[in-house]
């Protein structure tokens, strides 16, 4: 498959530019709830929006209602989603739980997905227990109880997990908590007793929960996939993931860079445009590049999950780091080439920033995915 | 092409590959001792070498995807890049690489006669003649338009007189492709880009040694070396236009910086990591992380590579964009050798000795720090894309 988008692709991408510009803009979403304190972090009017577009169910697949596309097409979404610093449960909805759901059984699928493609409801996911990403060790646990399970335990960093009408856990169901095997995943819904969220606003202004699970009384019914045999589907969910935060973090990238090359462009100092100076345009062309590779390794990534290949794991680690790396330079370079004004709230630059050290931390930083790569590697 | 037909072109070629690439050949390069250049006076370092090259040269492989007529096998981009991964599958050497496959073949195929075409271009496909560059000079290097080799019109001959430097090869090389100033009046407008003879009285060469102690680079020489206008009919000596060799010279240094690059659009895993696991039998931590952070930066950029060509293919890359690659790709370059000559330790500092095959980690590694110089340097590539691609003022 050629590393470029096709026909279809393009137009898709043509599209989402476009309405992510005008609805999605930071102005419109973005300073909008921020300003008004919003305990969302997000507009629903605008998920609604999101839903006729097509946008929420892309990964559904057409049986269920949703539009069968690909992860490719999930990046070219969450590429706009980026540039714009649209706030959305667009990554944790329509990408991470829909995956997850896509392993269901058809009674969970009917349950769930119509609501999630018509965008009534947005769903979050709960996988991290500490401050740093960290799946490999799940110790929140799910007893047996009746023809149920009863879940006790806590998970962190839960994206717009207040909001959610459903979060899907990875609980243990057996083995202690470094094993492979043993882990399942429920969907529990909002309203389950025992639930609680302590839900704060993050440096980027969307909002995340620390949830509690106390004993919470979940039925059969709500596992999704295999009982203790969750771990491949949420290793599916979270490459997934994982390649779609790449993607928006591309999206950060090339905003935070286009906005610094255009203010470089009009700025004057010193009796010339600061752009002509070689110490600012070699860096900036630098960051050019870097941006560029970047994206190609975050397309190769969403073709090979799209294909099913084995790579897929290894690329979204790559990707996952390098984009980090990428969008931490471009918002860095941003903010300094701006100079003085790189510093006011007013000024978008730092919103670029902001939104960028959360999607970093966001299913793992680059430090945790470079050492993937090396693991995978051999050494 | 149809996919059904594709595969069958595939199973085809792994059979061909299969039965005419000696084992011996599919072993990586270790440096350029092992690449075979063609030319007058070329030898096999052994037989597998000459086995290989003669197999691809009767089939056009030495460059698959030029016309038959003039020596290649006539493949499509889809062809070519299957014949590309099978080869790499295979780790399979290249079997001829010259300066005129790489630099002056595509510069013909573009602005040349259709005799140039067929007297050239052939000879370099059955790599019967070994081409050099002679563009810089001492005092034109990044500023290459300023070059002052000039040669005098003399109706049907030129007289040339100048100096070039960093000729690569051109102890070794039959004729140099030479840009010469025609017209002092014109900077842009007033070189030739001109094809003659290495054997031509008058021209002379001196080796330049290098701090990786080898020295195929060298000081040329031209001392009222009489160039004719034409070897025959419809053959001129020079590429283009007369005064116009400006914009063949550009065209060329397109396609030297894609080599250069390393952007071959293969699969290829540094693997360092793994390799010096096996030979210290433990990494330093930070060392790994170097090693892995360096990891993450060439997966990535062999996926650009791939984009890349992908891209050409199509006529979707920016006309800029080789000059992006000859930039990450040989930074990129650079770092892989600091990182071997830190992960082999002492024994990579064995300058002369069986150990180290002569001294080859050493070697290699102070050689990729021309990678950022030859063929433009680094600072030139990214004023190229201030100015090409973002579009600064005043690049
Ligand atoms: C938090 C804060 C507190 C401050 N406090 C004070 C204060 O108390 N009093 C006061 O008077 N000022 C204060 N300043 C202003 C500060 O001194 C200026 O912001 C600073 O001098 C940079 O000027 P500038 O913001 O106009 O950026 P510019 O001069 O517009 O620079 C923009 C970018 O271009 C680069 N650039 C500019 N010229 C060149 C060149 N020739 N070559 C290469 N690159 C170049 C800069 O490095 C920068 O990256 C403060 C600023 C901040 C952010
Ligand atoms: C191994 C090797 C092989 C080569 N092979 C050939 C060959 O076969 N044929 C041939 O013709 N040439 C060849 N070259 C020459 C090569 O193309 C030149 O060395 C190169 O273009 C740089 O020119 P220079 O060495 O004169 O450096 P200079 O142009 O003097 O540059 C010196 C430094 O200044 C920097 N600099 C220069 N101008 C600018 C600018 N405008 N902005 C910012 N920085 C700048 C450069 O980046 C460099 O760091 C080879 C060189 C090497 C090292």
């Amino acid at each position: 498959m050629p590393l470029y988008y096709d026909d279809d692709q393009t137009m898709l991408a043509e599209t989402a530019s476009q309405f992510m510009a005008e609805e999605g803009s930071i102005k419109n979403q973005l300073r909008h709830w921020r300003d008004r304190n919003c305990k969302d972090g997000f507009g629903h009017g605008l998920w609604k929006q999101f839903a006729e577009m097509g946008f929420t169910g892309m990964l559904v697949g057409e049986d269920d209602g949703g539009l069968g596309m690909g992860q490719v097409e999930a990046n070219i979404v969450l590429e706009e989603i980026g540039r714009n610093l649209t706030p959305s449960p667009f990554l944790s909805s329509s990408v991470l739980a829909a995956t997850a759901l896509k392993h269901g059984s058809n009674d969970v699928k009917g349950r769930w997905l119509p609501d999630l493609v018509s965008g009534d409801k947005v769903y979050a996911v709960a996988i991290d227990e500490g401050i740093k990403h960290r799946p490999e060790r799940i110790a929140c646990r799910a007893e047996k109880s009746g023809n149920g399970f009863r879940l006790s335990g806590k998970k962190d960093f839960v994206v717009y997990g207040a909001s959610s009408e459903m979060i899907v856990v990875a609980a243990r169901t057996s083995g202690s908590d470094a094993d492979k095997d043993g882990v399942t995943l429920f969907a529990v819904p909002q309203d389950a007793a025992g639930m609680s969220h302590d839900s704060v606003r993050l440096v980027d202004a969307s909002m995340a929960s620390h949830v509690t699970f106390d004993n919470v009384e979940l039925d059969g019914d709500a596992v999704i996939g295999e009982v203790d045999g969750g771990r491949d589907v949420l290793n599916a969910m979270l490459i997934s993931g994982r390649v779609g935060s790449a993607a928006e973090g591309v999206g950060v990238a090339r905003g935070a860079m286009d906005m610094t090359v255009d203010y470089i462009k009009q700025r004057k100092q010193f009796g010339k445009v600061i752009g002509e100076f070689q110490a600012l345009q070699h860096r900036a062309s630098h960051l050019y590049s870097e941006v560029e590779i970047a994206r190609a390794v975050t397309i190769k990534a969403a073709q090979l999950f799209d294909a099913g290949s084995e790579k897929a794991d290894l690329m979204a680690s790559v990707a996952k780091a390098k984009v980090a790396k990428v969008a931490g330079l471009a918002v860095r370079e941003g903010v300094q080439m701006h100079g003085g004004i790189g510093m006011t709230d007013e000024y978008d630059i730092g919103l670029y920033m902001k939104r960028e050290r959360a999607l970093q931390e966001f299913l793992g930083d680059q430090y945790y995915h470079a050492g993937r790569v090396a693991e995978m590697s051999g050494y | 092409m149809s996919d059904t037909d594709l595969e069958g072109f595939r199973a085809e070629t792994r059979a061909w590959l299969e039965a005419n690439c000696p084992p011996e050949m599919r072993e990586p390069v270790r440096d350029e001792d092992d690449v075979y250049w063609g030319g007058r006076n070329a030898t096999f370092k052994n037989d597998a070498q000459k086995a290989w090259f003669e197999a691809c040269r009767d089939k056009g492989y030495t460059v698959p995807a030029w016309p038959k007529e003039y020596g290649g096998a006539g493949l499509s981009p889809a062809q070519a890049k299957v014949l590309r991964e099978e080869m790499a599958a295979i780790g399979a050497r290249p079997p001829l690489s010259s300066f005129g496959i790489w630099m002056l073949g595509p510069a013909l195929l573009h602005f040349g006669t259709e005799g140039q075409k067929q007297r050239f271009l052939n000879e370099i496909a059955r790599g019967e003649i070994r081409w050099c560059q002679g563009y810089s000079e001492p005092g034109s290097g990044s500023d290459l338009v300023s070059l002052q080799t000039y040669g005098e019109d003399k109706g049907d001959h030129w007289v040339v007189n100048g100096q070039k430097i960093w000729t690569s090869y051109a102890d070794k090389a039959d004729w140099i492709f030479c840009l010469v100033r025609t017209d002092k009046e014109n900077k842009y407008q007033g070189i030739t880009f001109m094809l003659y003879d290495m054997a031509s009285p008058g021209v002379s060469t001196k080796p330049i040694l290098l701090i990786s102690g080898s020295s195929p680079f060298c000081e040329t020489f031209f001392d009222d070396v009489e160039v004719p206008k034409s070897y025959g009919e419809d053959v001129p000596a020079y590429v283009g236009q007369v005064n116009r060799g400006w914009d063949v010279a550009k065209y060329l240094l397109g396609h030297e910086r894609e080599m250069i690059s390393g952007a071959d659009g293969g699969d290829r895993t540094s693997a360092i990591g793994a390799a010096m696991l096996r030979l210290s039998g433990e990494l330093d931590p930070v060392l790994r992380a170097e090693l892995a952070q360096f990891d993450v930066d060439a997966l990535a950029y062999s996926a650009m590579g791939e984009k890349f060509l992908d891209e050409i293919k199509v006529g979707k890359a920016h006309p800029a964009q080789p000059n992006m690659m000859k930039y990450a790709g040989t930074e990129l370059n650079k770092r892989r050798h600091e990182l071997m000559m830190a992960a082999g330790g002492t024994r990579a500092l064995e300058w002369d000795s069986g150990e180290t095959d002569g001294g080859k980690p050493s070697r290699n590694w102070l050689r990729t720090k021309a990678n950022s110089i030859e063929g433009g340097t680094s600072e030139v590539m990214l004023n190229v894309i201030s100015k090409r691609i973002l579009d600064l003022p005043g690049a």
